[in-house]
């Protein structure tokens, strides 16, 4: 059997793309709230505003003629990450680990000219990875330092996690590692791992690759059955906040662990995939319902947080492992 | 919940709206649903001869009458030197000729193209076609006794009018005739006396009747002559009676010319007065039929449509009239089976220059297209151009491919791929830029699933573009326009799997439902 049977997919609760876009997107998210996110600076002002943690930004670019100053402009910094500040899915995200003022390498290895990134950043001004390719801004943010609880489980990149907060409570989690495949990048289609996450305690509970189950990193072979997530309290409450923040309903929260800041938000998304879904093995559609059957949303995302770990959580056996030797297609929306 | 109900209730009006506005024009004004619908056009050419006296002449005709059921195409009347004119009497239309003086054999001709259609809606008969009250009509005493004897031998084996009629026609014409029916027949009747015969007996039952006079037609037929029927008033309609078999109805291929006792040609200044008929039969698709006579009546609907446009913006309107039906082949693509496109509406412009290409063609110059712009574009790309130079630098590039088709199948003698311009240099340019940033970042794979969305959503809104059926109807019928939008704005409140779905999401089937949410 290569295809599901509506009827059974219906009962696990798995949320289709039409009924995402329809249940979900259009009656939670407000059309007017959408730049908050879509804007990173705008999220990251918004974040600094709130008391959230966020990745120091070192500088921007909004006009091609200040391309030339860029090399001053980084001067000051050994690691940076430049980023388009309207890119989508990932796109247009530059890593530099380390350069000599004339080379700049990526966590790859591979070294760039100057003039490499220059076009980079002039790519991105003129709005090659932005949503309808409207022109663009250039940011420059501080580089994330892994995690020592990850270094086992990712390859030349940052783990993020993605939690779903619906109406301002976590519902699902997903801790999505680099690989090969991926090119160091977190990104699901592109070959990531997605790791579903329990909300009640912040264990992996299932990790999906291209679609397909996997049972440890496909680099590292490290296995995923003892990965814990620290801080899992702080990264709940962290997410749970971006609802007050932003007010959008239906929203996905990018977070990453730093070695030395400890949790903060890189991202928000006001169009989470359902990926996330396959992942944990779960859909979203019965969590929704305990949150839609609330009568009142809590105004403290501590206590939502609490209700969610009280409510989400798997219990103390996580779910078993299972080997699938059959393929999925790719994760992402 | 409410704005839910508003929405259904809008679908159901704007769906009733087109499919009302269909129904009334196939059923009211005939319109066929099928582009092959033909419909036969007879043309009759009635020939008049006669010798003039040398005095003044006036010759006049009986014209068939326009009904529900027999169109009119186009009349035609000529004859060398006469005056003309049509009247209309009580009876029907009639047509005079005139001349102050002519003298030796003269010809007229009156050429008459006239289709069939099937209303629907039976017309019912207008006021004044009641019969009038038959008058008792003169027999003497020998004839009446016998028509009386007849007449009772036939009412004793009839119920009601109709089968009287039926039986009193079937007797007249019995194989074996008693000595009744040979005495009111007599020996050398002929059709008009016959007809006028059982016009007579069924009036000395009060029973009211009339003559009717009409044309059998038949392809290639010449010199042909009316034939009489008898039309007898039974509960409150018209019945047609065949005289010599007592069959009801009108036969198919039966064109009624005349009704009544008027005499079907009057010659006045002229003797030896002949008319002969001759019968062609020509095939016409019913569309250009019915549109030809909706626009003679000035039908509001016609008057007011596509068809009232000059030829070339009709042209314009036949394409633009399949976009709507491209546009639901996306939401239906997209919403319900899943495939992912590159640009929203791009399959539907390379559908579009798909048409004018034709298929295969099509196919291998887009891809060729595409795929040589892919190979330039990753060449611009270590460039180091700002975006909208090196789009436009795309643009430029796609021209010079699609010139370049054209002369080398020129030289080589490929005729077809010419075409290449119709392609929308634009589009293709985005779809190669969009492409070629899709295969930097997300790798092939995703060019290919994309790419082959793109192509495969077009082929399909291709082979619904080009249907005979699909052209005609959207061409015909506009208003399914209106039945299409209604499906749109169903299909936008779908909230169910896409099919990909079903199989991205496979693997969770398998999962233990004893499992927890």
């Amino acid at each position: 059997m290569f295809l599901a049977s509506p009827k059974k997919l219906r009962s696990f609760g798995i949320i289709g793309m039409n009924q995402r876009n329809f249940g979900l997107i259009l009656r939670y998210n407000p059309r007017h709230l959408f730049p908050l996110v879509d804007d990173k600076l705008k999220t990251k002002l918004l974040a600094q505003k709130a008391g959230i943690s966020v990745p120091q930004l070192l500088g921007t670019v909004h006009y091609q003629h200040d391309v030339k100053q860029l090399k001053e402009l980084l001067r000051p910094y050994d690691q940076f990450v430049i980023k388009p500040v309207k890119g989508s899915g990932g796109k247009g995200i530059l890593v530099i680990t380390r350069h000599d003022h004339h080379l700049y390498f990526k966590p790859s290895g591979d070294a760039l000219q100057l003039a490499d990134i220059e076009r980079h950043v002039s790519n991105i001004l003129s709005g090659l990875h932005s949503l309808g390719g409207k022109p663009d801004s250039v940011m420059i943010e501080s580089l994330i330092q892994l995690d020592p609880v990850f270094s086992d489980y990712s390859y030349q990149g940052i783990p993020d996690i993605r939690i779903i907060v619906f109406r301002g409570y976590p519902i699902m989690a997903m801790l999505r590692l680099t690989t090969h495949a991926s090119d160091g990048k977190a990104n699901l289609h592109q070959g990531a791992v997605g790791v579903g996450i329990d909300i009640g305690t912040g264990r992996a509970l299932h990790a999906v690759q291209f679609g397909r189950t996997v049972l440890h990193h496909p680099d590292t072979r490290k296995t995923f059955s003892d990965l814990v997530i620290p801080h899992w309290d702080k990264l709940l409450q962290l997410a749970a906040a971006c609802y007050d923040m932003t007010g959008l309903g239906y929203l996905g929260a990018d977070l990453v662990l730093d070695r030395d800041q400890g949790p903060m938000i890189i991202e928000l998304n006001a169009r989470p995939g359902l990926a996330i879904q396959v992942a944990n093995y779960a859909g979203l559609a019965p969590r929704v319902a305990i949150i839609e059957a609330l009568k009142t949303i809590d105004a403290n995302p501590e206590s939502r947080a609490e209700f969610s770990k009280k409510q989400f959580s798997t219990g103390t056996t996580p779910h078993p492992l299972r080997t699938l030797r059959t393929r999925s297609s790719d994760g992402t929306i | 919940m409410h704005s839910k109900l508003k929405l259904y209730v809008l679908v159901a009006l704007i769906m009733a709206l087109g499919i009302g506005l269909i129904a009334y024009k196939h059923f009211a004004l005939g319109f066929p649903l099928l582009p092959d619908d033909k419909k036969s056009v007879w043309t009759i050419e009635a020939k008049i001869d006669f010798v003039a006296r040398g005095d003044p002449v006036i010759v006049s005709f009986a014209l068939p009458a326009e009904t529900p059921s027999t169109v009119i195409m186009e009349e035609e009347f000529a004859s060398s030197d006469y005056g003309f004119t049509e009247l209309s009497s009580p009876s029907g239309r009639r047509a005079q000729w005139s001349k102050r003086a002519a003298s030796g054999h003269q010809t007229a001709y009156y050429r008459v193209s006239v289709y069939e259609t099937d209303p629907t809606i039976p017309a019912s008969p207008p006021a004044a076609d009641l019969p009038i009250e038959p008058g008792k009509p003169e027999f003497d005493e020998v004839m009446k006794t016998a028509a009386t004897t007849f007449l009772d031998q036939v009412r004793s084996k009839s119920a009601n009018t109709e089968i009287f009629t039926r039986e009193l026609i079937t007797a007249l014409n019995s194989e074996t005739p008693n000595q009744n029916q040979g005495l009111l027949l007599n020996e050398k009747s002929s059709e008009d006396s016959k007809t006028h015969l059982i016009i007579n007996l069924l009036a000395l039952e009060g029973i009211g009747a009339r003559i009717v006079r009409g044309l059998y037609l038949e392809d290639g037929r010449r010199r042909q002559s009316l034939t009489n029927f008898v039309e007898v008033y039974i509960g409150n309609q018209w019945l047609l009676f065949n005289q010599n078999t007592g069959k009801i109805g009108k036969p198919e291929d039966f064109l009624i010319w005349q009704r009544g006792d008027e005499s079907l040609l009057d010659v006045i200044g002229g003797k030896n007065s002949q008319i002969s008929f001759s019968i062609i039969r020509n095939v016409h698709p019913t569309r250009t039929l019915v549109l030809r006579d909706s626009m003679n009546k000035q039908a509001g609907i016609i008057d007011f449509s596509i068809y009232s446009l000059p030829i070339e913006q009709q042209n314009a309107f036949k394409i633009i009239l399949l976009l709507p039906i491209g546009a639901l082949i996306v939401v239906i693509m997209r919403l319900l089976i899943g495939i992912r496109t590159s640009g929203t509406f791009m399959p539907i412009l390379i559908a579009l220059a798909l048409i004018q290409t034709t298929l295969l063609t099509g196919i291998v110059i887009f891809l060729t297209v595409v795929g040589t712009g892919l190979l330039i574009r990753s060449y611009l790309s270590q460039l180091n151009l700002l975006f909208v130079a090196r789009i436009s630098a795309v643009i430029i590039v796609v021209i010079a491919i699609m010139a370049s088709i054209s002369i080398l199948s020129n030289k080589l003698g490929l005729d077809q791929a010419m075409t290449v311009t119709f392609f929308p240099m634009i589009i293709l340019s985005w779809t190669i830029e969009r492409m070629s940033v899709l295969w930097e970042e997300d790798g092939p794979r995703e060019v290919f699933i994309q790419g082959g969305g793109s192509l495969l959503t077009a082929i399909i809104a291709y082979l619904f573009m080009t249907n005979r059926t699909v052209e005609y109807l959207t061409f015909n019928f506009p208003e399914l326009m209106l039945v299409n939008l209604a499906l749109i704005l169903i299909l936008g409140q779908y909230t169910g799997y896409r099919l990909s779905e079903l199989y991205r999401f496979h693997s969770l089937e398998r999962r233990n439902v004893s499992g927890k949410p």
